[in-house]
């Protein structure tokens, strides 16, 4: 089959390019005009790449396309795209959501101001993904890679007259910098290594595919490493997960796009393009899924005790990149793509759900909500579709990609498979808790809570259906998904995976409902029982307050230090200069005082010392 | 020789009181008669150097003549002057002088 609409993948970034070049031109006399140029364009993206979805699964080849950028000496940069079918996949997923929110952004902003600069980030957010998906070289994906990160900044920060959006966004962007840079020491360790110093993926491919070549094993495993530094800034993996919750800050709908489906899974997705990197070593698979796995538990127990609706749902989004981590970690590049795939419908639609909720009652407390679902009923039948696929309950999408990791982690290591069943178990756990306290119960007094209009409401209504049969593309008896990203079919370990995943998601909602619905188990005093434990919980482990000891206060005092220095020593230095400078001009404007007799005087004893001079060398 | 030390000593004498003059008067009028002390001293050098020196000639004295002439030209131009800044300003006090810092 021919490759027709491959060769214009170029566009797909281009167009939401254009959109924000647009925008940003002409501002804010748009309005909602401009809101339409957004949408027409990822609307645009999302039919071009279903139309190249569409050619590669009737087995197009693979496209690139690329021509030189820089050129030194004997190196080349150059700059171009790689359709194959992860790239695909990974654009059809950005593409679906990104046009979703974009609609679903023009109910949930139009009464803000300052929508047209909404959507001109978010248009260079879509641009700068489907850029950082494409890229057929390490540099330029890392290009693309910060660009992500500086629109995330921009859209934490959207609201910046509130301090803790400032603060959340500054947070942000300096925590996953720590990331950023190990990723560029890896992008320069192999362009030092790498023979010809290539940067593009396929030559990544040929030379770490035979037993890394000429690299060693202990450099492959530092850039192995290095890289997945990288991922877990971006994907909020265990010591730098601190930003993602804080990032709730910005607007719901850029929870849903960046920081649940699209931006915090490139982390994802970069350990899945450069994944013979990390199969050619084993230490660094170890460290993947080891990370993962225990971000997994860590952040699900963090989430069973918030109160904020986005943290919890934040916090599971960190829990669940951690399973994709260990899909990959275990060596399993399909079943950490698969669950990125589902992941990314059912975590916007619940996010989206929740902004649809925000929206409705202008809290994000779950405890001042209650008894929603008799007046938001699409909202809250939605939303309980995609708690439902994140649970892991079959048939829905979550519990088919849940399995395919948890299969393989059970090939791999049975203690990494025991953690991942406990948080499926904790993650259905909590999403009930949620669930419960927003939708069930009695209605608290005074909400007037209704609706959302259908223009929020549609993009609820596809992601449900697609959180239903997304994953019905890779099941332990029709793997054809594994088989079109990878080229193999992915293994299964029977129903033992199956079984007790099922059965941790059921017992989780079983609990929950007790607890919250029913009320047999008194939630209040289990937590009373052990206040301990729930106070940690509620803190977050005090991360956030460690951090803040060892690394921002001796940091901050470091910068003083630096400052009163500056202040100080250098600025004293050119103080010094400066004011001798002043000092000589002062004496000088004295002298010319105008005063004729002054001058003379002046005059009177240079002659007086210039006699005493000649007179002097001649005596000598 | 010894009646031209005197002679140049008694110069030396009428320079240092003119010199003192015209840097402490405060009195233009004062500093001009100071100029002229100044001078004035210069010619008796001359005039001391004309009949008393290695070489007595008439060059001094023909010298003296002119540097006299010259300088009640020089006085005239000099009062002259102060009358007009005394129309504009109204002071001869010389501290009040400060029309070349501007």
């Amino acid at each position: 089959m021919a490759t027709v609409f491959a060769a214009y993948a170029w566009l797909v970034p281009v167009l939401p390019l254009a959109a924000f070049a647009l925008l940003t031109a002409f501002g804010r006399s748009l309005r909602t005009t401009g809101a339409w140029v957004a949408i027409t364009a990822s609307l645009g993206s999302l039919v071009l790449a279903l139309l190249i979805a569409g050619e590669r699964l009737a087995g197009a080849e693979d496209y690139s396309q690329s021509f030189d950028w820089l050129v030194f000496g004997t190196a080349t940069l150059s700059i171009g795209i790689d359709v194959t079918n992860l790239t695909t996949l990974m654009m059809v997923i950005v593409t679906v959501v990104g046009f979703l929110v974009n609609v679903y952004s023009y109910g949930y902003m139009r009464d803000d101001e300052r929508m047209t600069v909404f959507y001109a980030y978010v248009s260079l957010f879509l641009a700068s993904m489907l850029g950082l998906v494409l890229a057929d070289n390490l540099l330029m994906l890392y290009i693309f890679w910060e660009l992500v990160g500086v629109c995330s900044f921009l859209l934490i920060g959207f609201w910046y007259y509130k301090p803790e959006a400032r603060d959340a966004a500054k947070k942000a962007f300096i925590v996953t910098r720590v990331g950023d840079l190990g990723l560029l020491i890896a992008v320069l360790l192999l362009f030092w290594y790498m023979p010809g110093h290539a940067l593009d993926f396929s030559s990544i491919n040929n030379v770490f595919g035979n037993d890394g070549g000429t690299i060693s094993a202990g450099v492959t495993t530092l850039i192995a490493l290095l890289i997945f530094l990288g991922a877990v800034g971006k994907s909020g993996q265990f010591p730098l997960h601190v930003w993602l919750p804080d990032a709730m800050e910005g607007p719901t709908p850029i929870s849903a796009l960046i920081h649940a489906a699209t931006m915090v899974a490139a982390g994802v997705f970069l350990v899945a393009r450069t994944f013979v990197i990390f199969e050619a070593s084993p230490a660094a698979m170890a460290t993947v899924a080891a990370i993962g796995a225990f971000t997994a538990i860590f952040a699900a127990t963090i989430a069973l005790a918030q109160n904020d609706i986005k943290r919890v749902l934040a916090y599971s989004t960190v829990s669940q990149l951690g399973y994709m981590m260990l899909g990959l970690g275990v060596g399993s590049i399909v079943a950490g793509m698969f669950h990125l795939f589902t992941h990314a419908f059912f975590k916007a639609l619940l996010f989206l759900a929740a902004g649809s909720v925000i929206h409705a009652v202008h809290t994000q407390d779950i405890r001042e909500m209650g008894g929603l679902a008799g007046r938001m009923k699409t909202t809250a039948w939605t939303f309980g579709i995609g708690a439902l696929a994140l649970a892991g309950i079959p048939p829905l999408a979550g519990f088919w990609s849940k399995d395919a990791i948890l299969a393989a982690a059970l090939e791999q290591n049975p203690l990494l498979f025991v953690v991942g069943a406990v948080t499926a178990f904790l993650t259905a756990l909590y999403m009930s808790r949620l669930f419960y306290m927003v939708f069930a119960g009695k209605p608290k007094d005074g909400s007037h809570a209704h609706e959302s209009p259908a223009v929020m409401t549609v993009p609820l209504v596809v992601l449900a259906v697609l959180s239903v049969i997304a994953g019905f593309v890779e099941t332990p008896w029709y793997g054809w998904f594994g088989e079109w990203l990878t080229g193999e079919s992915a293994h299964h370990a029977g129903y033992l995976a199956m079984i007790v995943a099922t059965a941790a998601g059921l017992l989780g909602l079983y609990l929950g409902w007790l607890i919250w619905q029913k009320g047999t188990i008194d939630g209040k005093a289990l937590a009373a029982r052990m206040p301990g434990l729930v106070r940690v919980l509620e803190r977050k482990y005090y991360i956030d307050e460690f951090y803040d000891l060892v690394f921002v206060r001796s940091l901050r005092r470091l910068g003083h230090a630096l400052r009163r220095f500056d202040a100080v020593v250098v600025d004293g230095v050119v103080w010094l200069a400066a004011a001798t400078a002043q000092a000589v001009g002062r004496l000088n404007t004295r002298m010319q005082s105008g005063q004729l007799q002054g001058y003379l005087l002046a005059a009177l004893f240079s002659v007086v010392i210039l006699v005493l001079a000649v007179a002097g060398r001649r005596l000598w | 020789m010894t009646l031209l030390g005197s002679y140049l000593t008694l110069a030396a004498v009428l320079f240092c009181l003119g010199l003192y003059g015209v840097l402490t008067k405060r009195n233009a009028i004062v500093v001009l008669l100071s100029l002229e002390l100044m001078l004035n001293a210069v010619n008796l050098n001359l005039v001391a150097f004309a009949k008393y020196g290695m070489i007595p000639s008439l060059t001094g004295h023909i010298f003296t003549l002119f540097t006299i002439s010259v300088a009640a030209a020089e006085a005239a131009v000099g009062v002259a002057i102060l009358i007009v800044f005394y129309r504009r300003r109204v002071t001869v006090n010389v501290d009040e002088f400060d029309e070349l810092r501007r």
